[in-house]
């Protein structure tokens, strides 16, 4: 038999049961369509996430206190009364005298109710320095940013957000006014252009004051993080080694804090990304597995529907192989157009999806829109392996009276 | 051309043993036109299907042009069906979903003949039982007799040396079988040798040759001299 007229005997039996192959086509089409679209937003995110620490810059140090080292150490340090030590502005200061570093910014970050007048506003509280603006590529919309100071400088100015802003003055001018923050009083200097989320921050909703500033307000010497930028990307490496060299010996030989490096941030976003967006194209997978039970029924059900079917072409001269490639061309027929119409879906999904949220690039990873309908395509041929044997062992004596 | 030499079928009923085919020896040659009768139950059905190859002897041997059937396998059976036997059946067995055409096509399409021969073929055989203008029909969109033509035509179309009919007009009013009947003769008679198995006497009493079977055995068998 000829291959086209395989193909066409097939069609013209899935054509033969519009409302059966429909179904079937719909179970299909939905688990490969899930697949699609549950990889493209697990992309989206990384991809989205690992973009936000792509704007760091690749010459980035982030230091965070803690060990995220817990192998050893960690638990001995606890056991003989090992205190894990905060990061403090010395610290900053120091890391600051390293050759290999250019710029350092301490970090503070909480929460504090910013007041102007009667308006009173919950709201993020950063304390930074000038260098901060450069790292979040912030806009201003008016007026400027923190001024270049010495970090330990007290300075009673602030900067808001554009939300913040909005709310607090409501239409007024901002700049030169008083607002209060917790118990201290600043003056605004300076109102963040409304670019949503970038970095790490959410631009819209926040107060940014001189770090001092805020160690005061919190009445915590600690920092948050200390972001260091370093003089030579290359070097990055040495430059890591110089810095913890220089805050271990401050803190009386215990490296009792962590410096990554924005390489290692991408990598593990990557990394459990990648897990994700593994696990959730498996939970999707399942559904093809079950679509291919489906596929296995309808097939015996449209085996013995055609028993008799079977029994004539067995009596015009059909050979048992002939047999199966015409019920196994129907199964995979049916699962390779369940399959292609579920990429259709799920990529239009996608692209529904990009064109709402344009700011996340929702993308399902190639390997998973071919293994979906890849996986589709082969549940079709194995699941449809037993009702075809089944039509072909048809003994065509007892199929012919049926 | 057909040689059987003490052919059994058994089947099991319940706990005994129905002996279907009781050592039947038979010879049909080239363009012969037999009859067989019976009541129900007497083996004529058995027997068309060990011809036809769609079920085997328990015991005996069947020689086919020369061949003795019972050492091919079922490959060379498939093959030996499409080349050497037609097969019309009381109910029709047209494929619905098909055209006509479509369904005189399938043997070919199963022999893999290339599309542009067999339609040729097809149209052909349709033309010579008279339904030449209406191949494109379903059968649903077909009366009964012309069914019958339909599968008659797809019963030769690969050049049997006989067809075996099963009832052929079993489901069929007297005008449409007498038509049946007419196209089966005149098949006959350029050569084609044709096997009936009917109830009815007046279809039996036709043919060159009546078989009559009883229990699984030949009880008759004679041949009328041509009038």
């Amino acid at each position: 038999m000829r291959i086209p007229d395989v193909l066409r005997l097939s069609g013209q039996a899935i054509r033969r049961y519009p409302l059966r192959s429909s179904m079937l086509l719909l179970a299909i089409s939905i688990g490969v369509a899930s697949v699609i679209a549950l990889t493209a937003v697990a992309e989206g995110a990384r991809r989205y996430i690992t973009g936000q620490f792509a704007e760091l810059g690749t010459n980035m140090l982030v230091m965070l206190p803690g060990r995220s080292d817990t192998s050893g150490g960690g638990l001995v340090g606890m056991l003989i009364g090992e205190t894990e030590r905060d990061l403090t502005l010395d610290d900053a200061i120091a890391i600051d005298q390293s050759p290999y570093v250019e710029r350092v910014t301490p970090i503070v970050i909480g929460t504090g109710a910013a007041s102007y007048r009667s308006r009173v506003r919950d709201t993020t509280v950063i304390g930074a320095n000038a260098v901060f603006q450069d790292i979040q590529s912030w806009q201003l919309a008016a007026g400027r940013f923190l001024p270049q100071t010495d970090l330990d400088t007290l300075n009673p100015v602030c900067v808001l957000g554009s939300v913040v802003a909005g709310e607090l003055f409501a239409g007024n001018e901002p700049i030169g006014e008083w607002i209060r923050i917790g118990d201290t009083r600043c003056r605004v200097i300076g109102v963040l252009a409304g670019a949503g989320q970038t970095g790490l921050f959410d631009s819209n909703e926040l107060v940014v004051v001189p770090v001092a500033n805020a160690q005061q307000l919190f009445n915590s010497p600690s920092l948050y993080r200390i972001l260091i930028e370093t003089t030579d990307p290359s070097r990055i490496e040495a430059a890591r080694r110089n810095v913890i060299d220089i805050v271990r010996r401050r803190h009386q030989g215990y490296e009792d804090f962590t410096v990554i490096t924005q390489d290692a941030i991408l990598t593990t976003f990557n990394d459990i990304f990648g897990v994700v967006t593994a696990a959730l194209a498996g939970i999707a997978g399942i559904s093809l597995i079950v679509a291919g039970i489906l596929i296995m029924n309808v097939m015996l059900v449209a085996v013995s529907q055609r028993t008799s079917e079977v029994g004539l072409l067995k009596a015009l001269g059909a050979t048992r192989r002939q047999i199966l490639a015409l019920f196994l061309a129907e199964a995979s027929g049916l699962s390779l157009l369940g399959g292609l119409i579920g990429y259709a879906v799920g990529q239009t999904a996608a692209f529904a999806a990009r064109v709402s949220y344009p700011i996340i690039d929702f993308h399902a990873p190639y390997w998973a829109a071919a293994a979906g309908v890849g996986v589709a395509v082969a549940s079709g041929l194995v699941f449809g392996i037993l009702p075809a044997r089944r039509a072909a062992m048809l003994d065509p004596v007892e199929a012919l009276t049926k | 051309m057909i040689r059987l030499r003490g052919i059994c079928r058994d089947y099991p009923v319940g706990d005994q043993v129905v002996h279907a085919l009781d050592k039947v020896d038979l010879d049909i040659g080239p363009g012969e036109y037999i009859s067989i009768m019976g009541p129900s139950g007497s083996g004529k059905s058995t027997l068309l299907n060990v011809i036809g190859l769609l079920d085997r002897a328990d015991a005996g041997t069947y020689e086919l042009e020369d061949r003795n059937v019972a050492e091919l396998d079922d490959d060379e059976l498939a093959a030996l069906r499409q080349q050497q036997i037609g097969f019309i059946f009381q109910s029709f067995h047209l494929i619905s979903r098909m055209t006509a055409l479509e369904n005189v096509e399938l043997p070919m399409v199963l022999a893999g003949k290339a599309p542009k021969a067999r339609r040729e073929r097809a149209s052909e055989m349709l033309d010579k039982v008279g339904l030449g203008p209406r191949m494109s029909h379903r059968p649903d969109q077909l009366s009964g007799g012309e069914r019958q033509r339909v599968a008659i035509a797809r019963s030769i179309v690969m050049h049997p040396s006989v067809v075996l009919a099963d009832e052929p007009t079993g489901n069929l009013d007297t005008k449409s079988g007498a038509e049946i009947v007419a196209i089966l003769e005149a098949l006959n008679a350029q050569g084609l040798a044709v096997l009936i198995v009917t109830h009815d006497p007046n279809l039996g009493g036709r043919a060159k040759r009546s078989i009559g079977m009883v229990d699984g055995r030949i009880a008759i068998d004679e041949r009328r001299s041509p009038t």
